[in-house]
């Protein structure tokens, strides 16, 4: 029963599962050698005076603990503004706007404003916050993160807010109940975990990005607590010592480098965990 | 959630506590309305910032030397002589490069995770892949800069220079001497962040396709890959498009990748293997140096011609997917 036409057939289907199982193997593999360099190289510089003592120049040990702080701090900033203004934008797209063209519109801007380059917004940044003031800072900084993580929790609360039945927003107003108070006592509750997701995601990405803070809060080698001037934080302190000729910088370079990506993974790891717990009710 | 909070009725005037109540409910409604729409609003006039101020910011340069900047390959902090042709080049060999490597592979992973892979493994296997998509950019600089590059050197670069280099017409694609840094190892790294961007779409479109009509085609006999060809892809095209500008649209803006492998020269090579630099590389590597005037405003036009380039690309790949969502 040799059909060459149905053969034929079934080498090439043979040929192109191949292809696709090895293209899912490169994908994996490039994860586990790039999360295997982490591990091998980072754990190596990882010890107390990472977590202890600041940078220093090259010759005395150091540690990472102003770039820890100034992260911290720089995401925190980007959050007090970024949360409100993008969960209170995503309210508006799925409460109020619904099709409306302000709405359509709004909704268009937010997801180009999702992948707009963050170098970009960094510029910007600069120019809004940084040159009328004369010097960089940390509130720069933590600006140009909020600009980053909005977009990314007007999307998320949207998204979630979507799945609220809208037989429960009936229900109250037929209690009387006014469209905000519907709003923040039953839709927010309703969908609290995807709320938190979106603020999780967004946390990971401001935490991970580094181009918008060489322009904004420039970096800093001293402990410093104080948001109106430079401040350090881990990606920028990545990118400085990555790059020096002195091998206990590199290594420092690598420990925060760990350090960063383990803590956006396990954000965003548990983003989803509470995302598909929020879906599956 | 007090300040709601209905107060109790006292005896006498129950009347007049009620109309107060309500009148402190509709204030809180309707603020809290025009909150929403002034957040909606911000995040339009966020866009519209971007975009003037780095105009504004811009402007000196693109007075200075009008649409020659966009041509030329000059770029001499020295003289002032400045032009953007060898970022926006830069830019766009390393985006191609890395496109050509990752929309294949992306696609095979979202054939593979939609159709092949055992369902128990289908969602492990597809966090795997997002978690690439959650490494932060600069670790894959650092990664691509002490791992790499010296592998690029040491193997793949020779190699490519003994087979590739001397056949005749693309030969000079891969000429020059193997550095380790430069476009391709750029391209290169780039296409490992932008592929689990293509996986994810092309999977969430793939999942769109009513199981009636592969059920169809595999009835009629159809191997997987007949299914696929002939039925997934032509009916999810739009939005698979849509998500590879998508991906198109980062590997364009992408910056700490890039800076770390791409060995930032200010010149246009042909060789793939030589070292180069991109729109984003640039500003990242030259703002702290510039003197404000020409060098930094040539600095934010090389942005603003950025962010005109992104929104391009990335406006078509939303106006697809949202044609693909009205399917």
């Amino acid at each position: 029963m040799a059909n060459p036409f149905y053969s034929g057939r079934r080498r090439r289907n043979g040929v192109w599962t191949v292809l696709c199982y090895s293209a899912t193997i490169f994908g994996l593999a490039w994860l586990a050698l790039i999360l295997g360099a982490l591990l091998w190289k980072g754990v190596e510089g990882l010890s107390l005076d990472v977590f202890t003592k600041s940078t220093a120049p090259p010759g005395v040990v150091g540690g990472l603990l102003n770039s820890i702080v100034g992260s911290l701090i720089q995401a925190g900033i980007g959050l007090a503004i970024g949360a409100p203004l993008g969960i209170l934008a995503g309210t508006y797209l799925a409460e109020y706007g619904g099709g409306s063209r302000l709405a359509t519109v709004v909704r268009f801007i937010n997801d180009i404003l999702l992948s707009a380059p963050s170098i970009v917004v960094g510029l910007f940044i600069y120019e809004l916050l940084v040159v009328p003031v004369g010097h960089f800072s940390a509130l720069a900084g933590g600006v140009a993160l909020a600009v980053i993580g909005a977009p990314i929790m007007v999307r998320t609360t949207e998204d979630m807010l979507n799945l609220v039945p809208n037989q429960l927003r009936e229900a109250a107003s037929a209690l009387g109940m006014p469209r905000s108070l519907v709003i923040r006592h039953i839709a927010y509750k309703a969908v609290r975990s995807g709320l938190v997701t979106g603020v999780l995601l967004a946390i990971a990405r401001m935490t991970g990005e580094t181009a918008p803070l060489i322009f904004t809060a420039l970096g800093n080698s001293l402990f410093t607590l104080n948001p109106t001037g430079p401040m350090s934080s881990l990606p920028l302190i990545i990118y400085e010592f990555a790059r020096s000729p002195y091998a206990e910088q590199q290594k420092l370079a690598w420990s925060g480098a760990l350090l960063l990506t383990f803590a956006v993974l396990a954000l965003s790891v548990s983003a989803r965990a509470l995302s598909a717990q929020a879906q599956q009710r | 959630m007090s300040a709601t909070a209905i107060p109790a009725a006292s005896v006498h005037s129950s009347t007049m506590d009620r109309a107060r109540a309500l009148g402190r409910l509709k204030f809180t409604d309707t603020s809290f309305y025009w909150m929403t729409i002034g957040s909606a609003l911000i995040v339009l006039i966020l866009l519209l910032g971007v975009a003037i101020s780095l105009f504004v910011g811009a402007w000196p340069a693109f007075r200075e030397f009008g649409f020659n900047f966009l041509i030329s390959d000059a770029w001499s902090p020295p003289k002032e002589k400045f032009g953007a042709a060898t970022a926006i080049y830069g830019t766009l060999v390393t985006s191609i490069i890395a496109m050509l490597i990752a929309v294949p592979v992306g696609l095979g992973v979202a054939v593979f995770l939609t159709e092949l892979c055992w369902a128990p493994l289908r969602r492990p296997i597809g966090v795997a892949i997002e978690l690439l998509a959650g490494i932060p950019s600069i670790i894959y600089g650092i990664w691509g800069a002490y791992y790499f590059r010296p592998v690029m050197q040491e193997y793949i670069q020779p190699f490519l220079i003994a087979t590739l280099g001397n056949i005749p017409g693309i030969g000079f694609l891969f000429a020059g001497p193997p550095f380790g840094y430069g476009v391709l190892t750029a391209g290169l790294v780039l296409a490992v962040m932008i592929l689990p961007f293509i996986t994810a779409i092309s999977r969430d479109v793939f999942d769109t396709v009513p199981p009636v009509l592969k059920e169809a085609a595999y009835g009629v006999g159809a191997t997987t890959f007949e299914v696929v060809g002939n039925v997934v892809i032509p009916y999810t095209r739009v939005g698979v498009i849509g998500g590879v500008m998508l991906a198109l649209g980062r590997a364009l803006g992408e910056t700490m990748a890039v800076t770390f492998v791409i060995g930032n020269a200010t010149k246009i090579q042909t060789s793939i293997l030589a070292q180069g630099t991109t729109i984003s590389a640039m500003i990242a590597n030259q703002f702290a140096d510039a003197d404000p005037g020409l060098f930094t405003s040539s600095l934010l036009a090389l942005g603003f011609i950025l962010f005109v380039l992104t929104f391009l690309v990335l406006a078509a790949a939303r106006w697809m997917l949202a044609r693909m969502e009205l399917k």
